[in-house]
């Protein structure tokens, strides 16, 4: 790949002892949340772009850990030297959002209330919340205003929150493969997600950690059906076809294709390290995005309280969040008549796209943030 | 004749675009002729592009470009959000010549539209010699063309009537981009008009 790795990293943690007041009602009184950064602030500090994690993302964007070189950030083929958010020119900043299971304070997190694992206790958090968290941290690091703040999926959808909570604090707002909000089917196939983990005997309403135990199950399913939705048919089509692991039927219950163990792979690893409130938190966010509401439904009033520029991009086969509902972002800032640039992007990833390294792709949000005057 | 941006038709259209106005370019491609405006004009525009090779040139020339298929109409438009929508030679490019006609003075007041004609002389005694016409700007093969309508400026015009459109002005060009005052459909090669309706 072109460009450079960052390198080296290492996690940092800020703690906050100003409570943040939730979206739900809630109230943590005091928070941790880890971040990474690469690349140095400038003096006016204005170089400074802000990337926001997905469902399952978390702090380590970018590079390795000293101590485990195999440890690499999930954004790493787009962040360093040469690269499209290129670290000799910015500064970037990745963080793990309340709620998380990465570091920053979550469910799993002890409730100082109780001295015991928060649980079914930790309130709900929405993607403003994170958003007014991730302001705060950008307080601490002395950033008045983002030279841009970008994500894909969930990840996009804090940009565009961002965009409109606080407008003065983005100049741009590069939004990959997101929504303006989810629609009956996203929601649906989040609620069966969520009704697995919820099901399963070992969750104990939440409070799992108590018990020693993990709702290993429901998660591993949650996460097997999450991801049928990332990829496109064209592409499982491609790599696994119905290709079975022996040559012949068995004719039983047990793992027959390959597509099956594939995904039994993939839930088992995901059900491995993650924490099941976690996933019902950030399933939670998701469900709850919906900016236009504060404006009766009507998302072009919502982005006339934006000022940011923006890169909107989308893939053509992401089922999950299609082209489409990347355009009602795009007609909606058209309304405004603020500065949008759209790429609909033709990859075979499904939503999953976003995450791999393409050229064109690449070379689109290079020649974005390139333009970008510090 | 010189030309900034070698495109005779780019000069007539920045001629009829008052600064501060909002531009809407069909198939912007790379973007020169917004970036000649915005630079020129001042102008707010926006580009729309299916190409990505040209999406991706726009974006490094910090154009508003949105990628996509006119065939599929300008749905993320407001009706009258600009003051021009500019279609440089890609009408003969477009299957759905009255829809994006249709659309282009529903998003615009004014509808800059510029073809290649096919009565062009050079053309007409290309066919008489037995072959399909290429020139300055007829630029292709005919396996390799763009181009899915082949029309002149009488047709076009005949369009315009049918369709109740107002041609405002009409320009046309020689090969060589030098203005043509008589025997338009016969000695131009390049045809620009300005086009409103009735609201």
């Amino acid at each position: 790949m072109p460009g450079q790795s960052v390198g080296a990293v290492e996690l940092q943690r800020a703690h906050f002892d100003q409570p943040l007041h939730l979206r739900s009602g809630g109230v943590l009184p005091a928070y941790d949340l880890v971040y990474e950064t690469y690349g140095t602030l400038n003096a006016a500090k204005s170089n400074a772009i802000l990337v926001c994690h997905a469902l399952s993302g978390h702090h380590h964007v970018a590079g390795h850990y000293a101590h485990q070189p195999e440890n690499i950030g999930w954004w790493d083929n787009i962040v360093g030297p040469g690269r499209p958010l290129d670290t000799d020119k910015f500064f970037v900043v990745g963080l793990n959002n309340l709620g998380g299971c990465h570091g920053s304070t979550g469910p799993s997190s002890t409730n100082p209330a109780t001295g015991k694992p928060w649980g079914a206790d930790f309130p709900i958090v929405a993607v403003n919340d994170w958003v007014h968290a991730q302001a705060r941290l950008a307080d601490m690091l002395g950033i008045d205003s983002w030279a841009a703040v970008m994500g894909g999926s969930l990840g996009g959808m804090q940009a565009l929150r961002w965009s409109i909570t606080y407008p003065d604090r983005v100049r741009n707002a590069i939004v990959i493969a997101a929504a303006p909000k989810l629609s009956a089917q996203n929601i649906a196939f989040n609620d069966v997600a969520r009704q697995a983990i919820l099901t399963d005997p070992d969750f104990h309403g939440g409070n799992y950690y108590e018990y020693n135990t993990r709702p290993v199950r429901g998660l591993r399913l949650a996460r097997m059906l999450g991801h049928i939705t990332y990829l496109s048919d064209d592409q499982m089509g491609e790599k696994f076809g119905r290709e079975l692991r022996n040559s012949a039927f068995s004719f039983g219950f047990d793992v027959e294709f390959e597509v099956e163990s594939y995904l039994r792979y993939q839930g088992d690893k995901f059900a491995g390290y993650f924490d099941a409130n976690t996933y019902l938190l950030m399933t939670k966010a998701l469900d709850y995005f919906d900016p236009s509401r504060e404006d009766n439904g009507n998302l072009t009033a919502t982005m006339a309280r934006s000022k940011a520029n923006f890169l909107i991009a989308s893939f053509t086969t992401d089922w999950r969040f299609t082209p489409a509902r990347s355009k009602e972002i795009v007609a909606a800032l058209l309304a405004n008549g603020r500065n949008v640039a759209y790429a609909e992007i033709d990859l075979n990833f499904g939503h999953d796209s976003f995450l791999m390294e393409d050229a064109h792709y690449h070379g689109v949000v290079d020649a974005y943030l390139r333009n970008i005057k510090l | 004749m010189t030309h900034t941006l070698g495109r005779p038709d780019f000069e007539l259209i920045a001629g009829w675009i008052e600064p501060g106005h909002r531009v809407l370019d069909l198939g912007c491609g790379d973007g020169s002729l917004l970036k000649h405006l915005i630079e020129l004009r001042g102008v707010q525009g926006v580009g729309v592009e299916i190409d990505d090779a040209n999406v991706l040139a726009a974006i490094k020339n910090g154009i508003n470009v949105i990628q996509g298929n006119l065939e599929r109409g300008l749905d993320e438009f407001t009706d009258q959000a600009f003051d021009h929508v500019v279609l440089s030679r890609t009408l003969q490019t477009v299957r759905h010549t009255e829809g994006i006609l249709r659309e282009m003075l529903r998003v615009g007041r004014e509808a800059v539209v510029s073809f290649p004609n096919f009565a062009y002389w050079k053309n007409l005694r290309s066919v008489l010699d037995g072959r399909m016409p290429v020139s300055e700007d007829l630029p292709y093969q005919w396996y390799d063309s763009p181009n899915v309508r082949f029309f002149t400026l009488l047709d076009f015009e005949d369009l315009c009537n049918k369709m109740g459109l107002i041609i405002r002005e009409r320009s046309v060009l020689d090969e060589e981009g030098n203005p043509v005052s008589s025997e338009v459909n016969f000695l131009g090669s390049l045809a620009v008009y300005r086009l409103t309706q009735n609201r």
